[in-house]
């Protein structure tokens, strides 16, 4: 050990040297090669060779053709069992290998139950979900020591007990089998005190060479306790330079407001009193650490009919899930952004703006105008978003704009900033990479990211690396940094750890574990308090200490219980400043927006983080792999999107494979058409292609990364395509076929119903006469009586951004499988719900609706007269039952469902056999095996659980005391959920709303899911140019 | 009745083919049907049944498959849920009604040219309903537990839900069945006393001898046996018309535009006239040329035949037309566009050749010409029997594929394993032929016999006018 501590001269892989890098062309490996090879090794030689051999990428490759993953199994080729038993097998085998801790096993009852720990009851527990650093706040459900599910925290503002669809499949990373489960050293198995003692030999023996440079890499921070960690790491060895950065980082934002303002602030809406919205490219409803709250205030304002509704003017690069809530949207290249913004900026008379003037399509003047028009009509009730990845000229412009308008303070609210050390990200990162390259780092520690996957190509932060000497990589997964670090550890994920961090409006959430580590992970400041003063102690330790320091005389024990309680930390939030634009920026912005529209001319790529995958980090996760992406419904890959426009001119159809080269770098991948997408350009989604992965991620997508440049991580200027002859499979969801055809036959047959503000103003209930709804009375049967309570659903179109957060939800909470993306591509997805996505209109700007489908629960169902065996009936609640133990699997219901909305079980998709996958499981939901048909339940389990607390009291279930998982999770509150029959219920008072609508109604099915009829409250005069100009 | 009676007389003056060719005599009938069973098993067979017997296999191999991993294996999926398993059902059991329909409805029309084909058309009315019976029991996701579909009593005291068509199917296809094989069976006991008294093997004559059960040919017997035999033949007649009917409520008890439609009992009935006349010429015009039988299956049978295939092939076109008619007329949208969606849609490809099999190759049947040259016969005969596969596609799949929702749409299209079970439930309606023609006379001795002095006074009276 003591050998290869040797500073400088680790025994360490050189993957430059030793594996054939990324970039070259592999050879396939062949296991008579394999025999060859190692034939001809004997001893210590053959170990050594058969080290090697396991770390080069055909071995790699040949192992996976060998137990061919989980998620890309198709029914040709491997058999599912067989591929179970070798599941099970080399679990058992990586069991075995797994000593490092032997953990105490007491298998016996409790003798002193722990009060409030009722087996079979799941316990709550607050905590938070830290994501590039903010926070969600979290309400974590635990069953018997096992989180199983994660709520929004109710009492936090910026959640209100909704949550994202990253916090929702957290659980399943959490339980993610392929997890790093071990700390190895170069390739072999070591354990946390081997380490402990050789980083701390290392720190010495650096030490005594001089002054360690020690450089240290973080995702963006906003905790305090690590910052302060961090700090006394700083203290001890001066050498020490703490860099952040995220793939998706917040520069553009941070440069913006530290030029406006001249100081670093954070910057937040408030929503819900912006009668008028202005979004510069952004995403507000659905991306970034605020778009929770913002979604409820949005749809907040969006739902009053009463005349204050909202309304949002959209100008975007990329189509958003925001602007299918727009009331108008204009479509433009990514370069166009600025110019579009200093022009209203102009039309505003924003002091120092200037109209850089290359607007010559007089349909865009004529919209600046108006909406410069509405704005000022507006004026401290209006709010111009930036988005978080428009260049800085439109944050300067928007802080100008919101200035002028009088928002500031009202609708936009300036802060101290959120992160614990606000840098320059994309700069930190080139000044680290360029220290190492230059051979100035002795030790690199790496803390929860993956640099060497997640940085621009024009870095090679790869080369750099290899030239730094001790290497240190934290991470859930050995991924692609890991393999070329001396030592990974495996992290502890946040429901496995202590620590806190910031929400976006600054209030420090606390993150508590509720499990203990499954794979001894360890925190980042666990890690790092090995190089303090005071030496290792653990994130508890850690934690306590910093606020027991923080908060000074208090007692401290009370408060800090309290805060555990609630999640987070009371009267720390940062405080709100008033700031005042900084002379002579607003003309600066508009200068250099002049500068860079005159020489657009060639097509746009356009980088966004995936709205599954993110940016990679949840590549390996199957819920969100298979979870449709909210505007393609594209599963299991990216694409390079593209609008129907530039396909027509250059020929591209979907699927096609097309190189895409930027500068020097070039990408081969599939292209899919998007309506809607501004001419001009392409979207390329981060998060995929990775090239260490496990079984789940791997063959996922093209890697963005390659083509993305430091200097502009959002935008390339200049793509070249190049069409190829072959094609790549995607597997989407919707639209199996013509897209016009769906398009016009979801228009005909009056699903997604949709009016204006003025329209509903002068016929309210108009949208109950766009179908053909038949009077009950029609019908020859008696009507069904529900006495008690009768379920029934809501939901509100006109608050639906299309989010994808009930769908995890909804998977969490019924142990929903996933089944890969041969068996999405051949149409047996096993989603309970869904969000049909439709165009309206025409297809280069069309109107891009979501309509969440679930179970409908109909009065009269069709599944249930065709079921032989009873299988489906009707509960006297009205519920519409699935009975799996009864279910022979005909599949006759399904056929008979006009909703489409029920699930076969065509193979056995459910891994009963892994064995941390069991512990993942909500154990009030059946887990149902093969040959079985599924659906929306209405969430039974959640119901039943109301109405045994309710009789226990001798009471009736109230109101909003049975929450589905959608709708407990939704942001917009689009989804209610309650009993018809009470009229006080809110579920009823929107049923009566004039809006209220069933889909297919004239079927005589009678649906208790109904939807609320959407709206848009369009501006004259806009509205008058689009009729002009149609 | 009346129908048929008149295309008998009217093509009966010119020149009307006689049932069984002139020159027989009872014992000449019985020697030449029963050589075909007692005779030396020629070579050919061997091939035959062993080709057939291998795709029996391929059966095996593809059922031993599913049961072990899942309905997966097939093309399947959301919105598609019924596929090949029940339109290969269907096509079964539409086959299999051509021999009922011969031997009851026939019999008691006094049809007498029935006589020289009823007995193999039975036969292939069993296998084929052996072939179609496989398919609901493995259609299923948990084809172990497919006998939840029977009312048997059981400690839970749960009955099948009555109101599924699927549990109708289980006692229409079930009655037909036994109804059939017991027709049959008693059809050939007369012919087994005289296979019984033939065989020179002691195993053939106890065999024989076991199935004759007992018969001597007493008049007593004689008396007996006719009166059962009408009885039968009476029962027989309505589950000819109830048990397509009952298949076809699979369908029209479904809310879906293209299945849920009242035409569908008469226009099944009829297609599966069609489609079970269809197979009974591809088996006729072969064994006939290959055992010599043409004295016994004259042109006469062909005529008829090809006559009834064409009257039914109009209905079905009847059918086709009446659908587009009523999507139009019905005002529905959803039938609108089903309908548009079969000419236009994905699947158009099937639906225009199943109007060239369906509709335009039956039409060759007005020319007597075609009617009497077996080759021709053979081939429209085959064109009805891959067009009545291609109905049944094109119902379940079209009707699927795309219905209310354009957010579930799909596609269908059948795996490897889809046609192998497909293939091997045609290798097992061979392989059964086979035996049948080698073990048992195809043709009713009994009944030829009672034919041939018929005949003979007929032709002398003919000769007289």
């Amino acid at each position: 050990m003591q050998e290869k501590a040797k500073r400088r001269e680790p025994d360490a892989p050189q993957p430059s040297t030793e594996t054939p890098g990324t970039s070259s062309p592999r050879q396939t490996l062949e296991l008579e090669e394999v025999r060859r090879r190692l034939k001809s090794a004997s001893g210590p030689e053959f170990w050594r060779s058969l080290d090697e051999l396991a770390r080069t990428p055909e071995f790699e490759e040949l192992l996976h053709r060998e137990f061919p993953q989980q998620a890309t199994e198709l029914p040709q080729g491997v058999s599912r069992r067989g591929f179970l038993h070798l599941m099970g097998a080399s679990l058992a085998l990586g069991g075995l290998t797994a000593c490092t801790r032997q953990p105490l096993e007491r298998i016996v009852p409790y003798i002193e139950q722990p009060e409030s720990l009722i087996p079979g009851k799941p316990m709550y527990f607050a905590s938070a979900m830290p994501l590039d650093g903010f926070a969600r706040p979290l309400l974590v459900e635990s069953h018997m020591g096992r989180p199983t599910k994660v709520e929004g925290n109710p009492e936090h503002p910026a959640s209100r007990g909704a949550s994202d669809l990253f916090a929702q499949a957290s659980v399943l990373g959490l339980y993610d089998p392929e997890r790093s489960q071990v700390l190895r050293h170069n390739t072999r198995i070591s354990t946390w005190t081997i380490f402990a003692d050789e980083f701390r030999n290392t720190l010495q023996a650096l030490s005594a060479l001089g002054e360690a440079r020690i450089r240290i890499l973080t995702r963006t921070v906003t905790s305090p306790s690590l910052t302060s960690v961090i700090t006394r790491v700083e203290e001890a060895y001066p050498g020490t330079r703490w860099h952040q950065y995220s793939p998706v980082s917040r520069d553009t934002e941070r440069r913006g407001i530290e030029a406006a303002f001249g100081q670093t602030l954070s910057v937040r809406y408030d929503l819900s009193q912006a009668d008028v919205i202005l979004s510069l490219d952004s995403d507000f409803l659905t991306s970034g650490p605020g778009c929770l709250q913002y979604s409820r205030d949005f749809a907040g304002r969006r739902r009053s009919q009463d005349g204050t509704m909202n309304r949002l003017y959209m100008v975007e690069s990329s189509p958003t899930n925001t602007s299918t809530l727009a009331d108008h949207r204009l479509p433009v290249r990514a370069s166009d952004i600025g110019s579009i913004a200093a022009a209203l900026a102009a039309e505003l008379g924003v002091p120092g703006a200037t109209d850089t003037g290359d607007s010559s399509e007089s349909d865009r003047i004529a919209w600046i105008t108006a909406v410069a028009e509405d704005l000022k009509a507006n004026r401290g009730r209006c709010a111009v978003v930036p988005g978080d990845y428009a260049s800085s000229e439109v944050h300067i412009l928007a802080h100008a704009m919101n200035e002028w308008l009088s928002n500031l303070g009202s609708t936009v609210i300036l802060a101290e900033p959120v992160e614990e050390r606000p840098e320059d990200e994309s700069e930190s990162m080139r000044q680290l990479v360029q220290d190492m390259a230059a051979g100035e780092v002795d030790l690199l520690l790496i803390l929860g990211c993956n640099p060497i996957y997640e940085t621009p190509a024009d870095l090679d932060f790869e080369a750099a690396m290899t030239e730094v000497g001790y290497r240190v990589h934290l991470g859930l997964y050995e991924d692609e940094t890991a393999e070329y670090c001396h030592w990974h550890i495996p992290e502890a994920h946040y429901l496995e750890s202590w620590g806190d961090c910031r929400s976006f409006d600054g209030s420090i959430c606390l993150t508590q574990p509720l499990i203990e580590p499954l794979y001894g992970g360890k925190s980042a400041s666990e890690i790092l308090s090995l190089m303090t003063a005071d030496g290792e102690s653990s994130g508890l330790d850690l934690l306590t200490a910093f606020w027991r320091k923080r908060i000074g005389t208090e007692p401290f024990e009370g408060t800090w219980r309290k805060w555990l309680h609630d999640g987070f930390v009371s009267n720390q939030e940062g405080r709100d400043v008033v700031a005042t634009l900084a002379q002579g920026e607003v003309a600066k912005a508009c200068q250099s927006i002049a500068e860079v529209s005159g020489s657009e001319s060639g097509i746009e790529l356009i980088f966004r983080p995936d709205p599954t995958t993110y940016d990679g980090t949840f590549n390996n996760n199957g819920w969100l792999q298979e979870c449709p992406k909210p505007l393609t419904k594209l599963t299991w890959d990216n694409a390079a999107l593209v609008g129907p426009a530039l396909a027509q001119r250059e020929g591209l159809a979907n699927q096609q494979v097309i190189e895409l080269t930027v500068g020097e770098q070039s990408l081969e991948l599939p292209v899919w058409i998007l309506p809607g997408h501004p001419d001009g350009c392409l979207t390329l989604h981060l998060g995929y292609g990775r090239s260490r992965v496990g079984r789940v991620g791997t063959g996922t997508g093209f890697n963005a990364y390659q083509l993305r440049h430091s200097h502009s991580p959002w935008l390339a200027a200049e793509v070249r395509i190049q069409k190829t002859d072959r094609s790549h499979s995607l597997a989407s969801t919707q639209l199996h076929s013509n897209i016009e055809l769906e398009s016009r036959e979801s228009e005909k047959r009056h699903l997604v119903r949709v009016g204006t503000l003025e329209m509903f103003e002068h016929e309210p209930d108009f949208a109950q006469h766009m179908g053909h709804a038949p009077s009950p009375e029609l019908s020859l049967f008696p009507p069904i009586e529900y006495n008690g309570n009768a379920w029934g659903m809501s939901v509100d179109l006109n608050a639906c951004t299309g989010c994808n957060a009930c769908v995890l939800a909804c998977q969490a909470e019924n142990n929903i499988p996933i089944v890969g993306k041969e068996m999405v591509a051949m149409g047996r997805e096993m989603h309970w719900m869904r969000i049909d996505r439709y165009f309206e209109g025409d297809l280069a700007a069309p109107h891009i609706h979501h309509q969440p489908v679930m179970c409908m629960h109909c009065e009269k169902a069709p599944c249930e007269v065709v079921c032989p065996v009873q299988a489906t009936v009707h509960s006297d609640e009205g519920l519409n039952d699935m009975v799996y133990n009864r279910c022979v699997g005909t599949r006759y219901c399904s056929n008979n469902c006009p909703y489409k909305v029920r699930r076969f079980n065509f193979f056995k998709y459910n891994d009963t056999e892994t064995p941390v996958l069991k512990m993942s499981r909500n154990p009030d939901v059946t887990v149902r095996t093969r040959g079985v048909m599924e659906k929306c339940t209405y969430c039974v389990q959640r119901i039943n659980h109301g109405r045994i607390e309710a009789k226990k009291e001798d009471r009736e279930i109230r109101d909003g005391e049975v929450k589905t998982a959608c709708q407990q999770v939704c942001p917009a509150e689009a989804i209610v959920f309650g009993n018809i029959n009470d009229p006080e219920a809110r579920v009823a008072k929107l049923k009566a709303s004039p809006l209220n609508y069933s889909i297919l109604a004239e079927l005589g099915t009678i649906p208790r899911t109904s939807y609320l009829a959407k709206l848009r409250n369009p501006n004259h005069d806009l509205e008058k140019t689009r009729d002009e100009g149609v | 009745m009346k129908a048929s009676e008149g295309f008998q007389t009217s093509g009966a003056k010119p020149s009307k083919p006689p049932i069984v060719a002139p020159g027989h005599s009872p014992g000449s009938v019985t020697d030449q049907i029963t050589a075909v069973v007692l005779s030396k098993t020629p070579r050919w067979w061997w091939v035959a049944f062993g080709f057939s017997f291998l795709l029996v296999l391929l059966l095996l191999r593809a059922l031993t498959k599913l049961i072990f991993e899942g309905t997966g294996i097939w093309g399947l999926n959301i919105p598609v849920g019924w596929g090949f398993a029940i339109i290969n059902f269907v096509w079964w059991i539409g086959i299999g009604h051509a021999g009922t329909l011969i031997s009851a409805i026939l019999l008691l029309v006094r049809q007498e040219w029935r006589t020289s084909i009823n007995r193999f058309a039975e036969a292939m009315t069993l296998f084929a309903v052996a072939c179609a019976g496989i398919f609901p029991l493995i259609h299923v996701g948990r084809p172990w537990l497919a006998y939840w579909l029977l009312p048997y009593p059981n400690t839970m005291d749960l009955w099948p839900q009555f109101r599924s068509p699927l549990v109708w199917d289980v006692f229409a296809v079930s009655t037909y069945a036994t109804v059939s094989l017991l027709f049959w069976y008693v059809g050939l006991i007369p012919d087994m006393a005289t296979l019984r008294d033939r065989a020179q093997g002691q195993f053939a004559k106890i065999a024989y001898g076991f199935l004759a059960m007992g018969w001597r040919g007493s008049a007593t017997h004689w008396h007996n046996y006719e009166t059962a035999y009408l009885l039968l033949a009476g029962l027989a007649t309505p589950l000819v018309v109830s048990v397509h009917t009952v298949v076809s409520f699979d369908f029209a008890v479904g809310q879906l535009p293209g299945w849920h439609a009242t035409i569908f009992p008469p226009y099944f009935v009829a297609g599966a006239i069609f489609a079970g006349f269809a197979m009974v010429i591809t088996l006729a015009v072969p064994l006939r040329a290959v055992f010599g039988l043409k004295d016994f299956i004259t042109t006469r049978h062909l005529q008829n035949m090809g006559k009834i295939l064409l009257a039914t092939g109009l209905i079905v076109a009847y059918g086709y037309l009446v659908e587009i008619f009523m999507a139009w007329y019905s005002g529905n949208w959803y039938e609108q566009f089903m309908i548009l969606n079969r000419i236009q849609g994905p699947y158009q490809k099937q639906w225009m050749a199943l109007l060239l099999c369906n509709v335009l190759a039956p039409q060759l049947l007005w020319f007597r010409r075609v009617r009497s040259s077996p080759l021709l016969l053979f081939l429209v005969a085959m064109f009805v029997n891959v067009g009545m596969w291609l109905e049944r596609f094109v119902i379940v799949v079209t009707s699927l594929h795309r219905d209310f929702l354009p957010s579930s749409w799909g596609m269908y299209s059948g795996t490897v394993w889809d046609w192998a079970t497909f293939v091997g439930t045609i290798g097992l309606f061979l392989a059964l032929l086979f035996l049948f023609i080698r073990f048992l006379p195809m043709i009713s001795i009994f009944e030829m016999r009672t034919i041939v002095p018929k005949q003979a006074t007929d032709t002398t009276e003919e000769a007289a006018e």
